[in-house]
C-alpha cells in the first residue's frame, strides 16, 4: 500500500472508465481539457486577426476570387467523417478491444492525411498558380496562418497518434496507454470543431460577403 | 576571406561602445569563473543531479527566484542609465539609440523576467506547501516551463551582445517594429526569446491550475484554502487564457518579419493597430497576472502578523473572480489616443472604472484585518503596510487614466509611467521583496537578518517616493514617455534632479538586500521549528526547509487557516492519533527538461538571425525530446518508510 | 487494469452515428445557405454561425464526453472561460478595428 498522492475519492474512480482509473490519468485528462480551452483563446486570436484583414485584399485576389467549393467540401467531408471514425476508437478503447481501437486509429490518420494532402495543394494551388502567396495581402498572411495554424495541429495530431499506436502494439490497453489514446481523440474532434469555424468564418463567408 | 570573418564578426557582434565591451568581458569571466568553480569543487555532477534535473516544485522555486533576482539587478542597471542620462539637460551618456534600446530591455526584462518568475518561484515554493501537496500536478511540466523560461530570458540578454538590441520598447509597437523600420535581428530577439518563455509560463498556469483544483489535503475545500493559494488559482486562470493571445501576436509579428506577411505593416493592407489591440489583449490580463498574486501574499502576511484571520475571505475571492472576468474586456484603455469611435472609448472607459471597484475592496479588507489587530512590525509586514498607501496611489492615478478624454492629456507622459511604476514597484515589487523575507526561512532554514531587512526596506521605500512622486508632476509639465534627452529652461530640470537621486537610493537600498542574503547566509538565525513567524497556513506545519516528500503524512484540514487551528487544539490537549508511515510515490528527476529548452533555445538563435540550418534542426530536436518523453513509462519511484522515518527523526517531528 | 471498471457492451455506436449524419447535414445546410440562398448578408452570416454553434455543440457533447470525469465541473468551467474569452477577442477586435475593415 502507497499513500495517494490526491485527495480525490478512490471509490470515484473505480467507476470510471480505464483512462480515469489512476490518479494521474484524471489530472492529465483534466489538464489537457484547459490545454484545449486555452487553444479556443488561440484560435480565437486568429480568426479575429483573419475577419479583420479578410477584405485587407490590397488589390490582390479575394476570397471569393479564389475559393473553390469542390475541395473546400472534400476536406470538410473528409475532416469529419474521421472525427466520426475517432470517436468509434474510443468506443472501442472502452470496451477494451485493442484491435478495435488500433484498426480505428489507423483509419483517422489516414483521413488525417487526406485532409492534409488536400489542404497543401489547395495551398499550392493559390500560392503558386493563382499568384497568391501569404506575402501577397494582408487577407492572404490572415488566410495561411489561421489555416496553416490548424493543419500544423493536424500534421501533429498524426504525429501523436502514431506514437500512441506504437506504444499500444507493444503495451496493450493499459491505463496509460488509454489515457493517452483518449486525449488524442479529444485534440482530434477539437480540431474538428475549429475546422467547423474556419469552413464558416473562412470559406462561406467568403463566398456570401 | 580576412575581411569577411572581419566583417562578420563586426556584424554579429555589437561593437563600437565601451560598456557594450565591459559587457563582453564581465560575461566571459563570469562564465569562465562558474565553470572553474564547479570544476574545481566537482560540482558538475551535483548540479546536475540536484538542480538541473530536478522536479522538486521548491527548488524549481528556488531557481526562479535566482534567476529573477539577477534579472532585478540586469533591469535596475538599466534603468539606472535611464535616469543617469535624464539627470541633466542634454547629456550624452546614451544616445538616442542606445537609450530606446535600454527602456526596451528594461521594461520587457523587468515584466516578463522578473516580475512573473519571481511571482512563478514563489508560488512554487508555497502552493503545493499551502494545500497539504506532495507535489504539482505534472512536476515533469513544472521543470520544462522553468527552463523554457531560463532559455528564453538567456536569449534575449544574449541580444545586448550578440547581433544588437531591440528597440521599439516593451510594447513592440508596429509599424516601427516591423522589418522595413526595423532591420536587423533585434527585434527578433524579442519576439523569440519572449515567445519561448511565453510557452514556459502557459504550462505554469495549467499546471497550477489542475494541482490547486484537483490535489488539495482532503477537507481543504475551496474556500477553506489560504489566500495566497486563491490568488493564484485566479492569477493561473489569467494566464491560461491571457497568453494564447500573445503566442498569436508574436508569431503573427515574427512572420511578418521573416516572411514577409502583411499583418502590421502599412503596405498590402497590414493592420498596425492591430498589433496594439492584439498585444494589449494580453497585456491588461498581464499586469494582473503580476498584481494578483502580490495581493494574496499580503493577505497573508497581514493576517499573520495582526495575528488575526484574515477579513473579509469570501469577499476578497468574489473580487478576484470578479477581477479575472473583467480583466478581459478593459485591454483598449491603453491606446484611448489611436482614433477609436466614441462608444468603444465609452465601454473601456467604463469597464475599467468597474475593474477599480474590486481592487479597491481588497484595500479596505486589509485594513480591516489590521484593525484592532497585534501588529507587529517584521520586515515583511512593513512591506506589505507600505504596500496599501503607495499601491492605492497608483490605483487612484490609475482611474485618472482610465478616463478617456482626460486620457488625452496624461497619454504616453510621464504621469504615466510614474502610475505604472506606482503599480509595479508599490505593488508586485513590494509583494515579491514582502514574499522573499517571508517564505525565505522555509526556503533555506535560515532567516535573513530582520535589522538589515528594516534598513533596506526603508531606504528602498523612502527612495521610491523621492524617485516616482515628483514623477508625475514632471508628466503634468509636459514631459514626455520615452524621451532620451529635454532642453535646458522648461523647468524640468531640478525635478530630473531629484529623480535620479531617488533612483540611486533604490538601487542601495536593492544593494543592502542583496548583502543581506549573502550576510544571512552565514550566519542569519538558523529556522530549527519551521515555523519562524507563528504561521497560520500550513507551509509552516513541514520543516525549514521542508522534505522532498513535503508532508510525511498528508494532513486532513478541517478549517481555515488550518495550521493556526491545529497548533490551538495541539494547546488545548487534544491529542491527534498519527497513522504509522507508509512509503511514499514521487516523480524521478529527468534530463528532458533542460535538454528540450537547450533545443528550444538553440532553435531560436537561428531564427533570430534567420539561420535556418540551425533553426530547423533546433527544432527537430525539440520534437525528438517529447518523442522520447512519451516512450519513458518508468516515471516513479518510492521513498521506502525507513527513509521516510529517518527524515523526520532528523527534523525531530518523528511521530 | 482491474475488472470492475465500467466496460462498455458491445452494441450500435448510435450516439456517433447520429453525431456524425448531423454534422454532414449541418454543414450542408450550411453551405446551402450561404451559396443556394441569396438572403442578406448580416442574416446569412447570423444563421450560419448558429448553425456552426450548434455543430460545435454537438462535437463537444456527443463526441467528446465533456461531462465525464472525476469532477467534469473543472473542464466544463475552462471550456466556458475559454469560449468567452475567445468570443470577446474575436468580437472585440472587430469592434475596435470595424471602421478599418
Ligand atoms: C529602480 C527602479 C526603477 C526605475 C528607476 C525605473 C525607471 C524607468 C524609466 C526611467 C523608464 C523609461 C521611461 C521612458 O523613457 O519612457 C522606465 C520604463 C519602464 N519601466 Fe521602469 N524603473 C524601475 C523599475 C521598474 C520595475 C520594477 C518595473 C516592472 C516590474 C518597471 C517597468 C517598466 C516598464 C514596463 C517601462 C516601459 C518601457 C517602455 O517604455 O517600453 N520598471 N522605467
Ligand atoms: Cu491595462
Amino acid at each position: 500500500m502507497t499513500d495517494a498522492t490526491l485527495s480525490l475519492h478512490e471509490k470515484d474512480r473505480s467507476q470510471m472508465p480505464i483512462e480515469y482509473s489512476t490518479e494521474e490519468g484524471d489530472l492529465r485528462i483534466v489538464g489537457f481539457w484547459i490545454f484545449l480551452a486555452a487553444e479556443l483563446v488561440l484560435f480565437g486570436t486568429l480568426f479575429g486577426t483573419y475577419l479583420v484583414l479578410q477584405s485587407h485584399t490590397a488589390g490582390g485576389p479575394t476570397a471569393k476570387d479564389l475559393f473553390e467549393i469542390g475541395p473546400v467540401m472534400a476536406e470538410t467531408i473528409v475532416l469529419l467523417v474521421s472525427s466520426f471514425t475517432c470517436g468509434l476508437s474510443t468506443i472501442e478503447l472502452r470496451r477494451h478491444n485493442k484491435r478495435g481501437l488500433i484498426g480505428w486509429l489507423l483509419v483517422t490518420i489516414l483521413l488525417g492525411l487526406v485532409f492534409v494532402g488536400l489542404e497543401v495543394n489547395e495551398f499550392y494551388t493559390y500560392a503558386v498558380h493563382e499568384g497568391a502567396p501569404l506575402s501577397r495581402s494582408a487577407f492572404l498572411s490572415g488566410f495561411f496562418v489561421l489555416l496553416g495554424t490548424h493543419g500544423c495541429h493536424v500534421s501533429l495530431g498524426i504525429v501523436w497518434i502514431i506514437g500512441i499506436l506504437l506504444q499500444l502494439g507493444k503495451r496493450g490497453i493499459t491505463p496509460v496507454t488509454a489515457r493517452k489514446a483518449f486525449m488524442a481523440g479529444l485534440y482530434w474532434h477539437f480540431l474538428d470543431v475549429v475546422w467547423i469555424f474556419i469552413f464558416t468564418a473562412v470559406y462561406l463567408t467568403g463566398w456570401v460577403i | 576571406m580576412i575581411d569577411s570573418v572581419k566583417s562578420f564578426l563586426g556584424w554579429f557582434f555589437v561593437t563600437g561602445d565601451p560598456m557594450i565591451y565591459g559587457a563582453d568581458a564581465s560575461i566571459a569571466l563570469v562564465s569562465i569563473g562558474i565553470v572553474a568553480v564547479l570544476t574545481y569543487f566537482k560540482k558538475w555532477k551535483w548540479l546536475w543531479n540536484e538542480w538541473l534535473t530536478t522536479v522538486d516544485h521548491k527548488k524549481i522555486g528556488i531557481m526562479y527566484i535566482i534567476a529573477a533576482l539577477l534579472m532585478l539587478f540586469r533591469g535596475g542597471m538599466d534603468a539606472l542609465m535611464m535616469r543617469a542620462q535624464l539627470t541633466l539637460p542634454n547629456m550624452h551618456f546614451l544616445d538616442a539609440e542606445h537609450y530606446n534600446q535600454v527602456f526596451t530591455t528594461h521594461g520587457t526584462i523587468m515584466i516578463i523576467f522578473v516580475a512573473m518568475p519571481f511571482i512563478f518561484g514563489l508560488m512554487n515554493i508555497a502552493v503545493p506547501l499551502q494545500i497539504g501537496a506532495r507535489d504539482v500536478a505534472y512536476p515533469f511540466l513544472n521543470a520544462l516551463s522553468f527552463w523554457l523560461f531560463f532559455f528564453g530570458a538567456m536569449l534575449f540578454n544574449l541580444s545586448f551582445v550578440i547581433g544588437g538590441s531591440p528597440d521599439a520598447g516593451w510594447s513592440s509597437y508596429a509599424p516601427y517594429a516591423g522589418a522595413e523600420m526595423n532591420p536587423g535581428v533585434g527585434q527578433n530577439y524579442y519576439l523569440i526569446g519572449v515567445q519561448i518563455s511565453g510557452i514556459g509560463s502557459l504550462a505554469t498556469g495549467i499546471n497550477f491550475l489542475v494541482t490547486i483544483l484537483k490535489m488539495r489535503a482532503p477537507g481543504m475545500t475551496l474556500f477553506k484554502m489560504p489566500m495566497f493559494t486563491w490568488s493564484i488559482l485566479i492569477t493561473s486562470v489569467i494566464v491560461v487564457f491571457a497568453f494564447p493571445a500573445f503566442t498569436v501576436a508574436l508569431a503573427l509579428m515574427t512572420i511578418d518579419r521573416l516572411f514577409g506577411a502583411h499583418f502590421f505593416t502599412i503596405a498590402a493592407g497590414g493592420s498596425p493597430m492591430l498589433w496594439a489591440n492584439l498585444f494589449w489583449f494580453w497585456g491588461h490580463p498581464e499586469v494582473y497576472i503580476v498584481l494578483l498574486p502580490v495581493f494574496g501574499i499580503f493577505s497573508e502576511v497581514i493576517a499573520t502578523f495582526a495575528h488575526k484571520t484574515l477579513f473579509g475571505y469570501a469577499v476578497m475571492v468574489w473580487s478576484m473572480v470578479a477581477i479575472s472576468v473583467l480583466s478581459f474586456i478593459t485591454w483598449l484603455h491603453h491606446f484611448f489616443t489611436m482614433g477609436n469611435t466614441a462608444p468603444v472609448n465609452a465601454f473601456f472607459s467604463i469597464s475599467t472604472m468597474l475593474i477599480a471597484i474590486p481592487t479597491g475592496v481588497k484595500i479596505f479588507n486589509w485594513l480591516f484585518t489590521l484593525n484592532k489587530g497585534r501588529i507587529q512590525f517584521t520586515t515583511p509586514m512593513l512591506w506589505a503596510l507600505a504596500f496599501i498607501p503607495n499601491f492605492t496611489i497608483g490605483g487612484v492615478t490609475g482611474v485618472m487614466l482610465a478616463m478617456a478624454p482626460a486620457d488625452y492629456q496624461y497619454h504616453n507622459s510621464y504621469f504615466l509611467v510614474a502610475h505604472f511604476h506606482s503599480t509595479l514597484i508599490a505593488g508586485t515589487v513590494f509583494g515579491i521583496f514582502c514574499g522573499l523575507h517571508y517564505w525565505w526561512p522555509k526556503m533555506f532554514g535560515y532567516m535573513l537578518d530582520e535589522v538589515k531587512g528594516k534598513w533596506s526596506f526603508w531606504i528602498f521605500m523612502i527612495s521610491f517616493n523621492i524617485c516616482f512622486m515628483p514623477m508625475y508632476f514632471l508628466g503634468l509639465m509636459g514631459m514626455t514617455r520615452r524621451m532620451y534627452t529635454y532642453p535646458a529652461g522648461l523647468g524640468w530640470t531640478p525635478i530630473n534632479v531629484v529623480m535620479s537621486i531617488g533612483a540611486a537610493g533604490m538601487g542601495i537600498g536593492f544593494a543592502l538586500m542583496a548583502y543581506n542574503i549573502v550576510w544571512s547566509a552565514v550566519r542569519g538565525k538558523k529556522d530549527t521549528t519551521g515555523d519562524p513567524w507563528n504561521g497560520r497556513t500550513l507551509e509552516w506545519a513541514t520543516a525549514s526547509p521542508a522534505a522532498e516528500y513535503n508532508f510525511a503524512h498528508i494532513p486532513e484540514i478541517k478549517s481555515r487557516d488550518a495550521f493556526a487551528a491545529m497548533k490551538e487544539a495541539r494547546a488545548a490537549g487534544h491529542a491527534e492519533t498519527v497513522p504509522p508511515y507508509k512509503a511514499i510515490h514521487m516523480p524521478n528527476n529527468t534530463g528532458i527538461p533542460v535538454i528540450m529548452s537547450a533545443f528550444m533555445f538553440i532553435a531560436g538563435f537561428g531564427f533570430v538571425f534567420e539561420w535556418y540550418w540551425m533553426g530547423i534542426p533546433g527544432l527537430i530536436g525539440v520534437v525528438a525530446c517529447m518523442i522520447a518523453r512519451s516512450f519513458v513509462y518508468d516515471d516513479h519511484h518510492y521513498i521506502p518508510v525507513e527513509k521516510v522515518k529517518q527524515t523526520e527523526a532528523a527534523t525531530g517531528r518523528l511521530s | 487494469m482491474n475488472g470492475t471498471q465500467k466496460q462498455l457492451k458491445a452494441g450500435f455506436p448510435w450516439k456517433q452515428v447520429i453525431g456524425l449524419i448531423l454534422s454532414l447535414t449541418l454543414t450542408f445546410l450550411a453551405l446551402w445557405i450561404a451559396v443556394g440562398l441569396s438572403l442578406p448578408v448580416h442574416v446569412t452570416i447570423a444563421i450560419i454561425v448558429s448553425l456552426a454553434i450548434f455543430q460545435a455543440f454537438i462535437q463537444l457533447f456527443m463526441f467528446m464526453h465533456v461531462t465525464e470525469g472525476t469532477e467534469p465541473v473543472h473542464q466544463l468551467m475552462g471550456i466556458l472561460f475559454g469560449i468567452y474569452v475567445a468570443f470577446t477577442v474575436v468580437a472585440g477586435t472587430l469592434w475596435i478595428l470595424a471602421y478599418a475593415l
